[in-house]
């Protein structure tokens, strides 16, 4: 019987299963951040079991409130930059070097694809668009990830996920992705590995594929995942060129991760990329999307464009290119954060900040910052945030505020005309 | 192991995130005990009172999909700390039904129809839980005297978690 690609990667970890359907696999990657890691690090402090597997493996960086905003969040930095001294993991990332953990460990070259990552964040899935098998979980399997190197999952189910034609102009990974969520809901794909295949997914960039798997744990998955191709090789190869003779000997080596023709999937669904439409999200809820078109007109107090979804150097690149030569609304305040150094100094390079400065967007540092609400751009009561990020959910982005999830052309549309707005980029009106 | 018997929260909204269990701005905190005061603060429910109808509840009775979104622990021990330790849905997001059972505690899915009836006797009276975690077996009973057992199944793994009181003495012991 053929297996799908979550199927072969686990093959090659499993380590035990105790119970039927458990797999204890072994971990390639263990990430940490600063929210959950301190709680698993003081919990392994008084078990006496302060140790970590292997700190080659571990990788850690200070990212969702950097700088830190309080004392609070000065002593969860303080925690995690004490540990990584402490049992000489390298691979740390603090002040100066840090950005948005999802965005910055690709970016660094610590995924390959047939890897398995976890991290305690729910939107570990991004890395999927390696051809990794990487999931969120909580601080108890961090724990457990950090001290034994092993996590146990059910045995993976996928859903095949198949995108045919081409996506038209103006109409990103993001759209797509909102446009899947809405259709299968919050929970339609909870315990199942989503697995994009299609023309249309074959074409997307590294940055867009992982918009697209950085959202799959919106739909419930455990995590998204791509087949890892030459799009693949290429964005890695300045890491693995030493390994490999030539970027076809890499490919050959990592289509091993491609699935089997006759694999099983526990769903299988459709979409037609050429029908798609800019969408946004009007409730608490990522499954709740409609047409730009259908909400034009809204009015919006703050558009924010950054994070693990869309803060990278491709998705400031689409919304400069729309707010080239234009100004932000009058009373729209403009919040840009680029989701790594090299993407800032990318975009420093290439004019993009200053078209981001020009038309009236503050930039910050690379973090997190206002994704969860936590700093940097906190709504009060009542405001409504256009925003790149990945999460609506109330309360989200500051207590009593609503958050519109679009993509970066949307958003930047939105900021200049104050109402949300499509850009210029998408011609084709109507719904769905 | 945990307690698992005593006073039950009536929750009756589907799609319950971790943000509503435990928002974001308390993910500060670095102890469990810090989080307690601060359970379910911005649940989305009409006529839900957090500083009223948590105090006193061990166990917590809801609809589908209960604890989507961040992966954040937090919610689990939240629960927790306020002493309830057992949370019966019809659904649950993957990642905090395994926090759960890797912290030692107890999340239960019944089906829709069985749910349903739990809210229809149960909800909005004062009910008592007590859970029979060898015979599989969930006994409500209210202030009036009636009474409903329900069966449960738990698969090997969650049930030797929750024997372990969780994943650390678990995979301790193992790995
Ligand atoms: S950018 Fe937002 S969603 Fe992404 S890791 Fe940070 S807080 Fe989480």
């Amino acid at each position: 019987m053929g297996k799908t690609i979550a199927e072969k990667i686990f093959d090659r970890h499993r380590v035990d299963s105790p119970f039927g359907d458990i797999q204890v696999i072994r971990l390639d990657a263990v990430f940490c951040h600063e929210i959950t890691t301190p709680v698993a690090i003081n919990d392994l402090i008084a078990r006496g079991m302060d140790r970590v597997f292997d700190p080659e493996k571990i990788k850690a960086v200070i990212d969702h409130v950097t700088p830190a905003k309080d004392s609070k969040t000065a002593m969860q930095g303080k925690i995690l930059r004490e540990w990584a001294v402490r049992h000489g993991i390298r691979d740390f990332f603090d002040i100066g070097s840090n950005g948005v953990c999802h965005v910055l460990f690709p970016e660094k070259g610590f995924v390959r694809p047939g890897y398995t990552i976890i991290m305690g964040d729910s939107h570990t899935c991004t890395h999927g668009a390696f051809g990794a098998f990487a999931a969120g979980v909580g601080t108890t399997d961090l724990e457990v990830g950090i001290l034994k190197g092993v996590c146990a999952f059910h045995s993976p189910q996928s859903m095949r996920v198949a995108v045919h034609g081409q996506l038209p102009p103006g109409v990103f990974a993001k759209d797509l992705i909102l446009a899947l969520i809405a259709r299968i809901g919050v929970n339609g794909a909870t315990n199942r590995v989503i697995e994009f295949s299609g023309e249309a997914v074959d074409q997307l960039s590294m940055e867009a594929r992982m918009t697209l798997c950085n959202m799959a744990v919106e739909a419930g998955a455990t995590s998204g995942i791509c087949a890892p191709d030459m799009t693949t090789v290429d964005y890695l190869w300045p890491f693995i060129k030493e390994e490999f003779a030539s970027k076809e000997a890499a490919l050959a080596e990592y289509r091993q991760y491609t699935a089997d023709p006759d694999a099983v999937y526990a769903d299988s669904l459709e979409i037609d990329a050429t029908t798609l439409v800019p969408v946004t999200t009007f409730g608490f809820k990522p499954d709740q999307v409609r047409p730009i078109s259908e909400m034009a007109g809204e009015k919006v107090d703050q558009v924010y464009i950054g994070s693990c979804t869309n803060g990278r150097i491709e998705d400031l690149r689409i919304a400069a290119g729309v707010l080239a030569g234009k100004t932000l609304a009058p009373g729209v305040r403009g919040i840009v954060s680029p989701a790594s150094p090299a993407i800032f100094s990318q975009a420093l390079a290439e004019g993009l900040i200053k078209i981001f400065m020009d038309s009236g967007f503050c930039v910050t540092n690379p973090t997190c910052g206002a994704c969860l609400g936590m700093s940097n751009g906190v709504l009060a009561a009542g405001e409504v945030c256009a925003s790149t990020t990945n999460r609506n959910f109330n309360g989200r982005m500051g207590k009593g505020g609503m958050v519109h999830l679009m993509s970066p052309a949307s958003a930047a549309a939105t900021a200049i005309n104050g109402t949300i707005s499509n850009s210029g980029l998408f011609h084709r009106e109507g719904p769905q | 192991m945990k307690n698992f018997d005593g006073k039950v929260l009536f929750l009756d909204r589907s799609d319950i995130n971790t943000d509503e269990i435990i928002p974001a701005r308390y993910l500060t905190e670095i102890t469990k005990e810090a989080l307690r005061p601060f359970l379910l603060e911005d649940l989305a429910l009409t006529g839900f009172n957090p500083a009223g109808d948590i105090t006193g509840k061990a166990a917590l009775v809801t609809r589908a999909n209960f604890g989507c979104g961040s992966s954040r622990e937090h919610a689990p021990w939240a629960l927790e700390m306020n002493g309830i330790n057992l949370v019966i849905a019809e659904s649950f997001a993957r990642i905090f039904k395994q926090n759960m059972f890797n912290c030692g505690m107890l999340a239960i899915e019944l089906p829709a129809e069985v749910i349903e009836e739990i809210f229809t006797r149960f909800s909005g009276r004062a009910t008592e839980l007590r859970t029979d975690l060898q015979g599989g077996q969930l006994h409500f009973r209210d202030d009036g005297g009636a009474e409903l057992t329900i069966p449960f199944t738990l698969s090997g793994f969650d049930r030797a978690l929750v024997e372990a009181d969780g994943w650390v003495g678990y995979a301790d012991s193992r790995y």
